[in-house]
């Protein structure tokens, strides 16, 4: 049976989500909860896999609750998480500016902006806490912008026609995780978490069906270890780093929860990526990573390319009635605001039809002439100052004189573990949060929205559910070494490593990942194709079949080496590589991010099909290179009926 | 590009470590510092030896794990982190010296990476406010003067890469730890732990081995998110402020 081949299991199901209407079922499932006795909290360990915004929130709170945690995360510092980067903000429907925000506008963009791939539950309860994240923040020290009454400012963001968006001039990301991390430094010197930094997961421990801990590698000793508990949380981010070129951090990777998702866990929506519309564009075959520019510069910024195909004269040089604002021109309400798929997907057409600008033709201009000239070149710089020193110094031209080029790239992951309502994966006592679950944000994720969830996983939700969890499971056997199935997964990890260190063949671990991220890329981007998808799922397993043999992996497993924590992530990407495109093969419709040159309306639009794919696709993992079986769990929409998005 | 490396090699904590010379050709002068290193790593592995270790993650100058003296400057000769350093600051056929750290406080644990562990630990004794998770107040509740959320948001700004330290003659601590004082104290949200976080940071500060500040400047010239140095002069009066209110309690 060949990979294609995949058949349909049983339907999955949320069975947490209480019925009712929608605004009260996160108070009802709070209340249907089980309770853990406080003096016996800190009897239950939890586990806490990465210290970005979801993990640290998250790491912090169970602390505070009196809970044992122990937490890990590869960088040197908790502080460092790839939340760090986000640069624009967060979302929250305070309706501080009186433009006719509320909870239920919140929940009706996001579940638009996701394109009705979402569940309706999720995004409801994600509205809702996104008030109370503010709250928290401010209250930690937060330094939001303010307005000079001493009151928060707020902006638009993409998508959306209000201005709910809270934000630390470019840095809003680093202030919010900044927060978490002091939350969680207060709770480590405290004694309730247990803190492993420069500790990387390398596997998941299922003993009798439930999550009972994790093998994880010290990265300094190359120490090989076990650790237990009563649940385990993942909170290790998005996938994206699979593309090798991609807006996340160098080490961000998928192990985590692919070694999860490998032990029983289901992993929805795969094909779900977000490529961002406003990112620097690539100089050569150096670069090793892309840059995102925040995308509130298209509050003010105009995009365009020339209306002839191949002119190169300079920009500047371009008259006014030779250019072709696009995204105005298209979509005359949202123009240069529409969410980020669409944008992302115009920015193609262009340079695909031989107008882009810049080396290779694979740009557009971001321009902001118009603005400078409207609001003077000092208030330009008080925006977006930190944004256009960050874009000068890395191409050494100045958007303040010439426009700037941008070009979309791997951004995000709305695909990841599947996860019911209390955000507890197929496997019980496993919890993913943040990125590293699918469940908030359908196909497409708004701007701003990332942040927004991230922490209301942390603080709020999580910290509510995995108490029911833990009140039904109050005296789980201990776990030790000895157990078989830890034996297992022990030997399994280190003869992993230690075939990684032996094959002693002529590639580097970049060669590799660099060559399935430019076929994924191809095939598996902005715009995919039934024949492409089937040519790219025949080239993968043979770049595995080569890697295992020609992967070349210097030094030992027991030092500190970089390069082997490289190739073992790259094992990895092999095989999600391939379950991203059969997923985006078996979606033969449009949605979202998701765009299939086969689904479109007459006029190049994405075309949803909602007689068929009204689901999201949960695929369970039958072994490497096995057709994986799939699950759906049907989306049903009671509060915002299903259109087809039009930001025309 | 065609340039020399010196590299400062380091097996591990305990070893003994060197300067070792590498070329490396056909650089842009486009890559990142970085995308260089990357390139010499490349390189190495194919011909069996072993890859230059350094800490590097975001690579756009915001995580703060990237950490190289280049040429004896934190970060190198622009005011910016290592990752966000290009090759076209340098010229064809130039000598690079490329260290790690150099700290009591940042002990060498292999090559280039360094333990900023002493970073967290002053953080945890004091660099947060206690707000547990759901008992904020709404968020309007206590405006907070424009200039003070400015300030507060300067400071908050440290990326906590240690180019202050390493800068520093005596690898002081001063410019990390201010930072986040001034960041948490002239907020209100701040005010009612604004003593103890000052002497409980300093002192924690002093515990981990930094040495004394003597103005020399170094840490602020280094520092890639351009904290002042006057930061310090703020943590001063903010110590002091607090030694004489604990004295009357």
């Amino acid at each position: 049976m060949t990979y294609t081949d995949y058949v349909t299991g049983e339907p999955v199901a949320d069975t947490k989500a209480p019925a009712g209407p929608v605004a009260e079922r996160w108070d009802k499932r709070r209340f249907e909860a089980k309770l853990v006795n406080p003096a016996n909290r800190r009897k239950h360990t939890v586990i806490v896999v990465g210290t970005g915004l979801a993990g640290g929130s998250a790491g912090a709170t169970l602390a505070e609750q009196g809970y044992h945690v122990v937490q890990f995360c590869y960088q040197d510092s908790p502080r460092r998480a790839h939340s760090i980067a986000a640069q624009g903000g967060i979302n929250a429907a305070k309706n501080y500016r009186n433009d006719g925000d509320s909870v239920h506008r919140l929940f009706y963009d996001t579940v638009k902006g996701g394109d009705f791939r979402a569940r309706e539950s999720n995004v409801h309860r994600l509205a809702q806490i996104s008030v109370e994240i503010i709250d928290q923040c401010v209250a930690q020290g937060v330094p939001f912008a303010r307005e000079y009454g001493g009151l928060l400012d707020t902006r638009s963001f993409g998508g959306v026609q209000v201005s709910r968006t809270f934000y630390a001039r470019g840095q809003t990301g680093q202030q919010l995780l900044l927060g978490a991390y002091q939350a969680l430094s207060r709770q480590i010197a405290a004694g309730n978490v247990e803190m492993h930094p420069r500790t990387e997961m390398l596997d998941l421990i299922v003993v009798d069906g439930r999550a009972r801990g994790i093998v994880a590698r010290d990265l300094i000793t190359g120490k090989i270890s076990t650790y237990f508990a009563d649940a385990v949380v993942l909170a290790s981010g998005g996938y994206g780093n699979v593309f090798y070129l991609s807006t996340n951090a160098m080490n961000s990777n998928a192990t985590a929860i692919w070694r999860a998702h490998r032990r029983g866990a289901y992993f929805a929506n795969p094909c779900f990526t977000q490529i961002h519309p406003t990112c620097i564009p690539r100089t050569g075959d150096h670069q090793s990573k892309l840059t995102l520019m925040s995308e509130s510069l298209r509050n003010d910024g105009r995009i365009w390319v020339p209306k002839a195909k191949g002119d190169d004269r300079p920009p500047n040089r371009i008259p006014e009635d030779e250019r072709d604002y696009y995204l105005e021109r298209i979509y005359p309400s949202f123009g240069n605001l529409v969410p980020r798929d669409i944008a992302s997907r115009a920015a193609k057409n262009v340079c695909d039809e031989g107008r882009g600008v810049g080396p290779g033709g694979q740009g557009v201009y971001l321009d902001f002439a118009d603005a400078i000239r409207r609001m003077g070149r000092k208030a330009v710089e008080a925006k977006y100052g930190n944004l256009f020193d960050m874009y000068q110094r890395i191409t050494d031209e100045d958007p303040y004189e010439v426009p700037m080029r941008i070009y979309p790239a791997v951004h995000y992951t709305m695909g990841g573990l599947w996860v019911d309502y209390d955000l507890q994966t197929t496997i019980p006592g496993l919890f993913a949060i943040g990125e590293a679950n699918f469940s908030d944000h359908g196909a497409n994720r708004l701007g701003a929205s990332a942040l927004m969830q991230g922490l209301a996983d942390g603080y709020f939700v999580l910290p509510a559910t995995i108490n029911d969890y833990l009140a039904r499971n109050p005296h789980q056997e201990p776990v030790t070494d000895r157990h078989p199935v830890v034996q297992e997964a022990l030997a399994e990890t280190e003869d992993r490593l230690n075939l990684l260190l032996s094959v002693d063949g002529d590639r580097t671990p970049d060669s590799f990942h660099r060559e399935v991220g430019e076929l994924l890329w191809e095939f598996c981007g902005m715009a995919r194709t039934d024949a492409g998808l089937r040519k790219a799922l025949e080239r993968i397993p043979q770049i595995r079949e080569e890697f295992w043999r020609r992967i070349k992996v210097p030094g030992t497993g027991e030092e500190f080496n970089q390069s082997l924590e490289k190739a073992n992530r790259i094992v990895d990407y092999l095989e999600l590589a391939e379950l991203m495109c059969l997923d985006a093969l078996h979606r033969a419709e449009s949605c979202g991010g998701h765009f299939r040159e086969e689904s479109q309306t007459p006029d190049g639009e994405a075309a949803r099909r909602d007689d068929e794919f009204a689901y999201a696709a949960a695929w369970e993992f039958t072994g490497t290179g096995e057709a994986p079986t799939l699950h759906k769990e049907d989306l049903v929409f009671e509060y915002v009926h299903p259109t087809q998005r039009s930001y025309a | 590009m065609k340039l020399t490396l010196r590299v400062w090699r380091q097996r591990d904590a305990d070893a003994e470590g060197a300067m070792s010379p590498y070329e490396v050709d056909g650089i842009s002068s486009d890559m990142s510092f970085l995308e260089m290193l990357d390139v010499l790593n490349e390189q190495l592995i194919l011909a069996g030896e072993d890859p230059v270790a350094f800490d590097h993650d975001c690579r756009e100058g915001i995580c703060g794990a990237c950490s190289l003296v280049i040429n004896g400057d934190a970060h190198g000769p622009e005011r910016t982190t290592t990752c966000q350093l290009h090759m076209r600051s340098f010229k064809d056929g130039d000598t690079i010296d490329i260290e790690p750290w150099r700290a009591a406080a940042f002990p060498v644990i292999k090559d280039l990476v360094v333990d900023r562990s002493a970073f967290d630990r002053i953080i945890q004794a004091g660099g947060y406010i206690t707000a547990p998770t759901g008992a904020a107040p709404e968020a309007h509740a206590t405006p907070v003067p424009k200039p003070d959320a400015d300030f507060a948001f300067e400071h908050a700004e440290c990326i906590g890469c240690g180019a202050c330290v390493a800068a520093c003659p005596n690898g002081a601590a001063m410019l990390f730890t201010s930072a986040k004082v001034n960041h948490l104290n002239v907020l209100p949200q701040g005010a009612p732990e604004r003593e103890t976080r000052v002497l409980d940071m300093v002192a924690q500060m002093d515990e981990e081995g930094f040495g004394g500040c003597t103005l020399a400047g170094e840490c602020a010239t280094a520092c890639p998110k351009g904290i002042p140095l006057v930061s310090i002069t703020s943590m001063n009066k903010e110590w002091l402020r607090a030694t004489r209110k604990v004295a009357k309690r």
